[in-house]
């Protein structure tokens, strides 16, 4: 019972921050916002779905520590392809839409 | 209630799908188009992870640590495509 509710739990929230991550990327204006959510909601997401994956094999007769290699796994690679993404992105000068902070108090507007 | 779980995590894993091919086919640029794919390379490996769980079997385990390994190889080509004009220099 514990366990149907801990699986059950891992689940909903993997895959509802997996939805997150694609809403994320689906919306946000610019790309090096964009990619923000994959790699960090997605990932979390994952993590999620790997987890329940593993408690639920754990108690149906099949115990391993597979599913933490791919959790790991993924926690490695996903930062360092996003680094190569942003790398690519500055390369190509994509523009940023981000606005500009404003002034601080005091200054010259003309400035 | 796994039963209730597992379809809810398939609906939500099936529209993460179908909003990151959206943003696939979008674009605007080339960086995108590769996010787009390498998301969609996590949620494929999501949809095998929930595959296995529902129909209790872990052969579809393997089948995700695949997807995961092929979407990074993949993922790095790519962008050092980009990066450099040349997968291997």
């Amino acid at each position: 019972m514990i366990v149907e509710a801990a699986v059950s739990f891992f689940l909903v929230v993997g895959s509802f921050f997996l939805l997150v991550g694609a809403v994320g990327l689906a919306r946000l204006p610019d790309f090096l916002m964009r990619l923000h959510a994959p790699t960090k909601a997605s990932t979390l997401g994952i993590g999620g779905l790997l987890l329940a994956s593993l408690v639920w094999f754990a108690t149906h007769g099949l115990p391993g520590v597979k599913e933490l290699l791919v959790t790991l796994f993924m926690f490695l690679t996903a930062p360092v392809s996003a680094n190569l993404l942003g790398k690519a992105a500055l390369h190509l000068r994509l523009k940023s839409r981000a606005p500009l902070p404003p002034p601080a108090p005091g200054a010259d507007p003309d400035a | 209630m796994i039963a209730t779980a597992l379809a809810v995590s398939f609906v939500f894993v099936a529209i993460a799908l179908a909003i990151t091919f959206w943003r696939l086919l979008r674009g605007p640029d080339a960086p995108d188009r590769i996010l787009a794919l390498d998301t969609l390379y996590i949620n494929a490996a999501a949809i095998a992870v929930l595959a296995g769980i529902a129909l209790d079997t872990p052969l579809y385990f393997e089948a995700a640590l695949a997807i995961a390994l092929m979407g990074f190889v993949g993922t790095v080509a790519l962008a050092k495509f980009l990066l450099r004009g040349d997968v291997v220099d």
